[in-house]
C-alpha cells in the first residue's frame, strides 16, 4: 500500500489504474460469494421455473406452463392465504409485544441480566423449540392440556383443528422471535435522546404521552425495518410446520413454503417448485418495496 | 399432525417406541451410570445417545465392520426397518459367509431420512447398490430411471416368482413387464386388542372370531365396537343414555389415514367388492368416486358422529394406535401385521390377535402390501448386489430371517418360520397368513403420480373425517386424481 502511494506520486495515471486492481482483488470475494451463492441459484431458480425438471433427468423447455398451473391450482391459493394469516397473526403479535418488552427493558430496568433473559428463547433452534411445544399442546398428553382440563375447560387439539393451528404456530414463532426483535427496538430506543423525555416530563406528560409523542415517532425508522426483516422471514416460515403439523389437517396449515417443499422433495417436481418460489420471491419484493415507501423508513425525524 | 407424505407411510414403517413421546424413558441416561467421575466426554457421548435416542429411530450403521476385507468388493445394501435389521444382519452375515469375495455394508436410516437420502445420493449419483423399497415410491423411481431391472442379473433369473406369496413379485413387476424388486415380505392387517380388557368385559376372543360387517348398519362388528365402547360415566354404547360427545374408550383406535387407508378404512371398502382402480397394477383410473366406497366412507367416518370411533386430531402423533389401546382409550385396533412386535411389547397389554370381519363378499378383505428389495442403475456393482438379494429371497435366508422375524417374509419357508416363532412367543398370527392363503386380499395401489395423490386426496380424508365431507364429495376430488394420469 504504501509503496503503491509513494509510486504514484510520480505517475498519477499509473495510480488509477492499480487502485482498480486492488479494488477489484478486495471485492473479489464478496463478489464471489454473492455470485456463486446468490445470484446463480436465483437465475437456475428462474430458469428451472420455465422447465419440466426431476433432478435426475436433464431439464425440458416448457415455457409458461408451470406460471399457467400456478395461477389454476387451488391448493397454491390456498397456501397463499394461510401463508397470509399467518404473517398477519405473527408479525402483529410480535411485534406488540416486542415493543412492549422493549420499552419495559428500557424503562424499568438497567440490568444487563434481565435484559439478556429475553432473548433466550432465541437462542433454542427453530425445530427444537417446535417439537418442545408439540408436547406441550398434544392434545392427549400435553401438560397445557392437562391445566386446561385441570381448570375445568376441554383439551384443545392445537395442533389439529382447522381453527386452531396456523395461531399455534404464529403464537410458538412469537415466543421465539420476541426477544429478538425486542432487542433490535431496544437498540432504536437506545438511540433517543433522553433530554427529550426529561423536556417531556417537565412538562408533565406521563408514561403513555411519552410513549405516543416521543418514543414511537423517533422509533419509525428502526420499526420500519424491523418489520421489513421480520415480515420477510415470516413468510419463510416452514420448520416448524415441517416438524409438526406437516401442512395438515386438510391444507390447513400448508403454507407456501411447505407446499414448495412437497413439490420438489415429495413429487420431484422441481420445474414447478421453482415457479411457486418466484412466486415467493415477487410478493416479498412487492411487499417489501411498498413497505419501505410507505413507512419511510429511509428517513429519520430525530434530526 | 399427520402430513401427506409422513403420514401416508408411518402406518408402515413401525413407529419405534423412542419417537413418540410417550417413551422418552427408553433413552438411556449414561452419565448416571459414571456417578461422580463423569467426564466431558462422557457426558457428551451421553447427551448424543440421548439425542439420537428422541430423534426417532435414528441413522445408525450396523452388522460388522466398515470397511472391506482386501480383495473383496463392497457394496452398500440400505432398510430403514429398524425392527427388521437384526434379521437381515443375521442373513447378511450368513452371505458374507459364504461369499468371501464381497463385503456388505448394511446402513439403516429412520423413514423420513431414508427417502431424503436415497434421492440425494441418486442426484450425486452415490447411492446403495441394493436397498429395501417400497411400493409408494419405487414406481417413481422408475419413471426417474434409478432403478434397475432385475431380470438379466446374474442368479435373480432362476428365481421363479412362485418361489414367493401369490402375487408378491406382481407388485415388484414394472409396466414393461420385467422385475424391479425382488419380494422380501409381505404384510396383511387384522384386529389387535388386550386380552384383559375383553376379560373384565365377559366376553372371550371367541366372540371377536365369526363378526360380519356391512356398509349399511355395520352388522355384528359394528355391535361388538358399540359394546366395547365407554362414556365418561360408564355408560356402554350400546346403553341407553350413551353420550357420544364425552367418550372414555372407543370401540376403534384412530389410525394414520391416508389415501391407501392400509390399516383404516381399505379393509372394510374392499370387502365391498371396491378395488382403488381398473387394474390389478400399474391401474389409470381411481375408484374414489364409486358408491360403494362413498357408502364405506360414511359408515367409516359416520362412527364419530356414534362415538365410537375418536374424532380427528384427538389422537396425535403422540399417541399412535398401540398407545391408544395400551392405556385403554380404545378398545380394538385394526393394525398391520409389521406392528405385531411393537404390539406385543407394551407394557401392561396382553396381545390378542382376531381377524377382519367379514364383509358384503362373504368374507374378510385385507390389503396385501409388501416391501421388496431393488438394485440401483448407478451401482458399478450390480452382479454383486444380485447375488445378495437373490440370497435374501433363498431358502436359506428366509428360515434365518424368519425365525428372528417380528413380520413375514416373502416366501412360504419364511412364512413358516415367522409363524413358528410367534407361536413360541404364544401368539396365534394366522389371522394375518390366513388372508394369504384363503386369497382374501386386495393389493397395495401399486400406481404412478402416488405423491400427487396423496396430496390430493389427504385433504379429503381428513375433511370427511372431520365431518365437512360425505362419501360422495370424494367423487369430485377423484377426478383431480384421474387427471393426474390424462
Amino acid at each position: 500500500m504504501s509503496t503503491a502511494t509513494t509510486s504514484t506520486r510520480s505517475a498519477p495515471r499509473r495510480r488509477r489504474k492499480d487502485d482498480t486492481k486492488l479494488a477489484l482483488l478486495f471485492i473479489a470475494p464478496a463478489t464471489v460469494g454473492l455470485l456463486v451463492f446468490l445470484v446463480w441459484p436465483l437465475l437456475t431458480g428462474l430458469y428451472y421455473s420455465f422447465t419440466e425438471y426431476t433432478t435426475l433427468t436433464p431439464p425440458q423447455w416448457i415455457g409458461l406452463e408451470n406460471y399457467q398451473r400456478l395461477i389454476a391450482d387451488p391448493i397454491f391459493w390456498k397456501s397463499l392465504k394461510v401463508t397470509v394469516l399467518y404473517v398477519l397473526i405473527n408479525i402483529g403479535v410480535q411485534t406488540v409485544v416486542a415493543l412492549l418488552i422493549a420499552v419495559l427493558m428500557q424503562r424499568l430496568t438497567q440490568s444487563t441480566i434481565l435484559r439478556s433473559l429475553v432473548l433466550t428463547p432465541y437462542l433454542v433452534s427453530n425445530v427444537v423449540a417446535a417439537i418442545t411445544f408439540l408436547w406441550i399442546l398434544d392434545t392427549q398428553l400435553g401438560i397445557f392440556n392437562i391445566f386446561l382440563t385441570w381448570i375445568g375447560f376441554d383439551p384443545v387439539s392445537f395442533w389439529s383443528s382447522e381453527t386452531w393451528v396456523i395461531p399455534t404456530v404464529a403464537l410458538v414463532n412469537v415466543w421465539r422471535h420476541m426477544g429478538y426483535t425486542a432487542l433490535l427496538l431496544f437498540a432504536g430506543l437506545q438511540s433517543i435522546p433522553t433530554h427529550l423525555y426529561e423536556a417531556a416530563r417537565t412538562e408533565g406528560a406521563g408514561e403513555i404521552t411519552q410513549f405516543r409523542r416521543i418514543t414511537l415517532p423517533l422509533l419509525r425508522p428502526i420499526l420500519a425495518l424491523v418489520l421489513i426483516m421480520t415480515i420477510i422471514g415470516s413468510f419463510q416460515v416452514f420448520d416448524t410446520i415441517s416438524v409438526t403439523t406437516q401442512g395438515g389437517p386438510a391444507d390447513a396449515s400448508k403454507v407456501l413454503q411447505m407446499y414448495i417443499y412437497e413439490n420438489a422433495f415429495a413429487q420431484y417436481e422441481f420445474g414447478y417448485a421453482s415457479a411457486l418460489s418466484v412466486a415467493l420471491l415477487v410478493i416479498l419484493m412487492v411487499i417489501t418495496f411498498t413497505q419501505y415507501w410507505l413507512t419511510k423508513a429511509g428517513q429519520s425525524d430525530l434530526d | 399432525m399427520n402430513s401427506p407424505i409422513h403420514r401416508a407411510r408411518a402406518a408402515r414403517t413401525t413407529p419405534s417406541p423412542a419417537t413418540s413421546p410417550t417413551a422418552p424413558t427408553s433413552s438411556p441416561a449414561p452419565h448416571r451410570a459414571d456417578g461422580p467421575s463423569l467426564s466431558r466426554r462422557r457426558l457428551l457421548q451421553g447427551s448424543a445417545v440421548l439425542a439420537a435416542g428422541t430423534t426417532a429411530a435414528g441413522a445408525l450403521s450396523a452388522c460388522g465392520g466398515t470397511s472391506a476385507p482386501a480383495g473383496a468388493t463392497q457394496i452398500d445394501y440400505w432398510l430403514w426397518d429398524a425392527n427388521q435389521l437384526p434379521a437381515y444382519s443375521a442373513a447378511i452375515d450368513l452371505f458374507m459367509e459364504k461369499n468371501p469375495d464381497v463385503f456388505v455394508r448394511v446402513t439403516q436410516l429412520g423413514w423420513h431420512d431414508y427417502w431424503t437420502k436415497l434421492t440425494a445420493s441418486f442426484v450425486a449419483e452415490a447411492g446403495p447398490d441394493a436397498f429395501a423399497d417400497h411400493l409408494a415410491r419405487y414406481p417413481e423411481f422408475l419413471k426417474l430411471g434409478v432403478i434397475a431391472p432385475l431380470d438379466g442379473l446374474g442368479p435373480l433369473d432362476d428365481i421363479p416368482a412362485t418361489q414367493f406369496q401369490d402375487g408378491l413379485q406382481e407388485l415388484w413387476t414394472g409396466q414393461d413387464g420385467k422385475r424391479y424388486g425382488m419380494p422380501k415380505d409381505y404384510d396383511t392387517i387384522a384386529v389387535m386388542y388386550d386380552r384383559t380388557m375383553l376379560e373384565k368385559e365377559g366376553l372371550t376372543p371367541e366372540d371377536l372370531e365369526d363378526l360380519d360387517w356391512n356398509p349399511e348398519d355395520g352388522g355384528s362388528f359394528e355391535k361388538m365396537l358399540a359394546r366395547l365402547t365407554l362414556d365418561a360415566n360408564g355408560v356402554r354404547g350400546d346403553e341407553d343414555g350413551f353420550d357420544p360427545k364425552n367418550v372414555a374408550r372407543y370401540g376403534m383406535a384412530a389410525p394414520g389415514i391416508d389415501y391407501t387407508g392400509q390399516t383404516s378404512w381399505s379393509p372394510f371398502a374392499y370387502s365391498t367388492g371396491w378395488t382403488f382402480t381398473d387394474a390389478d397394477t400399474w391401474g389409470t383410473h381411481f375408484n374414489y368416486d364409486d358408491e360403494r366406497f362413498a357408502a364405506t366412507m360414511d359408515w367409516y367416518f359416520g362412527l364419530v358422529d356414534k362415538g365410537l370411533f375418536p374424532p380427528f386430531g384427538v389422537f396425535g402423533d403422540s399417541s399412535p394406535t398401540q398407545t391408544q389401546v395400551q392405556t385403554g382409550k380404545a378398545a380394538l385396533s385394526l393394525a398391520g401385521s409389521w406392528m405385531i412386535t411393537t404390539f406385543n411389547n407394551m407394557e401392561g397389554m396382553e396381545l390378542g390377535i382376531a381377524p377382519l370381519p367379514s364383509g358384503p363378499v362373504g368374507t374378510p378383505m385385507s390389503m396385501f402390501n409388501g416391501l421388496g428389495d431393488s438394485i440401483s442403475s448407478q451401482s458399478d456393482n450390480k452382479e454383486e448386489a444380485a447375488r445378495l438379494i437373490a440370497f435374501l429371497a433363498s431358502d436359506d435366508a428366509q428360515q434365518v430371517i424368519g425365525e428372528r422375524a417380528p413380520f413375514f417374509p416373502s416366501t412360504d419357508v419364511g412364512t413358516e418360520a415367522a409363524i413358528e416363532a410367534f407361536a413360541e412367543e404364544g401368539l396365534d398370527v394366522t389371522p394375518f397368513t390366513d388372508r394369504v392363503a384363503n386369497g382374501e386380499t386386495g393389493l397395495y395401489p401399486l400406481v404412478e403420480n402416488s405423491a400427487a395423490i396423496m396430496q390430493t386426496m389427504q385433504a379429503a380424508f381428513d375433511q370427511c373425517w372431520m365431518r365437512q365431507l360425505d362419501g360422495a364429495d370424494f367423487a369430485s376430488y377423484n377426478d383431480r386424481v384421474n387427471a393426474l394420469f390424462e
